[in-house]
């Protein structure tokens, strides 16, 4: 297929025996996401060639790895972004930058400097040494430098995991912009299920070198049988698009057929954000409340119950979105019996907050 | 293996190191086999012996610096390079070599200093033969002897003003690119 990056791969990790088989599009951020030491770094590597495993690789019609070929790292029209900057001390920013665009075949380029200087905020950064700049400064470079080597595919290693939270704020914004900027396909491998909420638009699922699930994120996260699905922190990522935006900072959004009031300030009409709903702010109630506080009250059906924990339970809600997506309501099990809920049954969801977590 | 045989000389008496050396170098070995392609009969007890006495002597001093220096380095910045579609000898031309810049100067400096300072290996090979194989460190001990020690000192204070002179240089040199490097 020429539009999918096709990944198998199998051999002994240390511990445990990694046995992948994954193909994910060519398109958006694709996420690994898994425990430390599940494999996932591992994978990465050996799509860029700095591992050798066993296996399979393809990008697109191009084979990087099978039974007989082994394309060379140098030869692999990729950008890679490590854990740590690991910026060339030697040079300054600047020759940092154009390291692999120098080396780039001129046919090939398809990303320029000065677009990517300042997508990525670093413009007034090209002139210094990597010495004197900060975490998220050194990062934003690093990823402008794998960028400007005009790859046909990102791959990064918990690219934001190095960095405290501010710099991770403030480098947050810089991916949405590439995402929405750029058409290179970008796989990201995190343990941190928040930058997936917020980034990913594919999931890629590992644990202990085997893969647990593949597909759009709200498949993924949701599905009910998911060890992600079943947590305590379960968010529901859902697509939306804004209606209108009123005057006291009210943004009426579209989710497939279904609308949701959120508090915002700087929206436009039009505009696709994605927003993020959170069990525990999801309430359940039998009857409509006349009276609430609340500003999102759905109309939802009961889809299934499952149990966290001697105290709690999960319940999956339909709330009509044309979606594989359900949302969930974190609830206590004393209301579960006081309410006797059911499946099938139909209720409605109080949604308490809703967040935005990137626009797109 | 190569490590040890190289660290050798760090550990062995010069006087031994020297012995073996002017062995190889002599009539009945290398020297005998070699020496007619240039005209001599022996390579021992000349300019050329001390040249290779001194590279053997020296090598371990300058080896450890640069190869503590790549070691240090890790395999992190050539990878980067790689992903960066630099070859395999680009890498080590605009990477490697770069960072190891402090390790390499450090190498040459006690390298140098050594080979200046040489005494014991330097004796047993070249023989203190006027105008060929006499060296600064074994003049000063003939004048020394035979109790001349106002050339001595002469000698002496001029080794001691252009080692330091040298040492200081080189720091200077390696704080500037080491400023660079950090």
């Amino acid at each position: 297929m020429a539009d999918r990056i096709e990944i198998a791969l199998k051999g002994d990790l240390g511990a445990f025996h990694l046995d992948v088989d994954l193909a994910v599009p060519m398109h958006g951020i694709t996420a690994l996401f898994g425990p430390s030491g599940c494999g996932k770094t591992s994978i990465l590597r050996s799509v860029a060639g700095l591992n050798r495993m066993p296996g399979r690789i393809a990008v697109g019609s191009e084979i990087w790895q099978d039974d007989r070929h082994f394309v060379p790292t140098h030869k692999r029209s990729l950008g890679y972004v490590f854990q740590e900057a690991s910026l060339f001390a030697h040079l300054s920013v600047r020759q940092n930058l154009t390291y692999g665009e120098r080396r780039a075949r001129a046919d090939e380029k398809h990303v320029r400097f000065d677009d990517i200087v300042n997508l990525l905020g670093i413009a007034h950064l090209v002139d210094r040494s990597p010495a004197n700049l900060s975490g998220g400064e050194r990062q934003r470079v690093s990823i402008g430098r794998a960028l400007l080597s005009q790859p046909r595919l990102l791959l990064m290693d918990e690219p934001l995991s190095a960095l405290d939270r501010m710099a991770k704020d403030e480098i947050l914004p810089y991916f949405e912009a590439l995402h929405a900027n750029l058409r290179i396909p970008i796989l990201f491998v995190t343990h941190d299920i928040g930058e997936v909420e917020r980034l990913a638009d594919h999931l890629v699922l590992l644990r202990e070198g085997r893969l647990v699930g593949s597909g759009p994120l709200n498949e993924v996260l949701s599905a009910p049988h998911s060890p992600l699905s079943a947590r305590r922190d379960f968010a529901a990522v859902l697509p939306a698009r804004v209606k209108r935006h009123d005057p006291d900072s009210i943004a009426v959004l579209d989710i497939v057929g279904r609308e949701l009031l959120v508090v915002a300030k700087d929206m436009k009409a039009g505009e696709t954000v994605r927003v993020r709903i959170a069990a525990s702010d999801v309430s359940i109630a039998k009857s409509r409340p006349d009276a609430t506080s609340m500003l999102n009250v759905l109309p939802a059906r009961i889809i299934g119950i499952d149990a966290l924990d001697d105290a709690e339970a999960s319940i999956r809600l339909d709330i009509g979105v044309d979606l594989e997506a359900p949302i969930r309501a974190r609830i206590t099990r004393r209301s579960l019996e006081a309410l006797s809920l059911s499946e099938g049954q139909d209720v409605f969801a109080q949604i308490k907050s809703v967040s935005l977590a990137a626009s797109r | 293996m190569v490590a040890t045989i190289v660290a050798l000389p760090l550990v062995l008496p010069p006087t031994v190191l020297g012995f073996y050396i002017l062995v190889a170098l002599g009539p009945q070995a290398l020297g005998g086999w070699f020496g007619p392609w240039f005209g001599m009969r022996t390579f021992a007890f000349s300019f050329e012996a001390l040249v290779v006495g001194s590279v053997i002597s020296s090598l371990p001093f300058m080896v450890q610096p640069i190869r503590n220096s790549f070691e240090a380095m890790g395999r992190r910045p050539l990878e980067v390079a790689a992903t960066l579609r630099a070859s395999p000898w680009d890498r080590f031309v605009t990477v490697a070599l770069p960072l190891a810049i402090p390790g390499l100067l450090t190498g040459a400096v006690l390298g140098f200093a050594h080979t200046v300072g040489e005494f014991g290996v330097i004796l047993m090979i070249g023989g203190n033969i006027p105008g060929e194989t006499k060296v600064l460190s074994i003049a000063i001990y003939d004048f020394v002897e035979t109790l001349r020690w106002r050339e001595a000192h002469i000698l002496s204070a001029g080794m001691l003003a252009f080692s330091f002179v040298v040492i200081l240089a080189v720091s200077l040199l390696a704080r500037r690119s080491g400023r660079r490097a950090f």
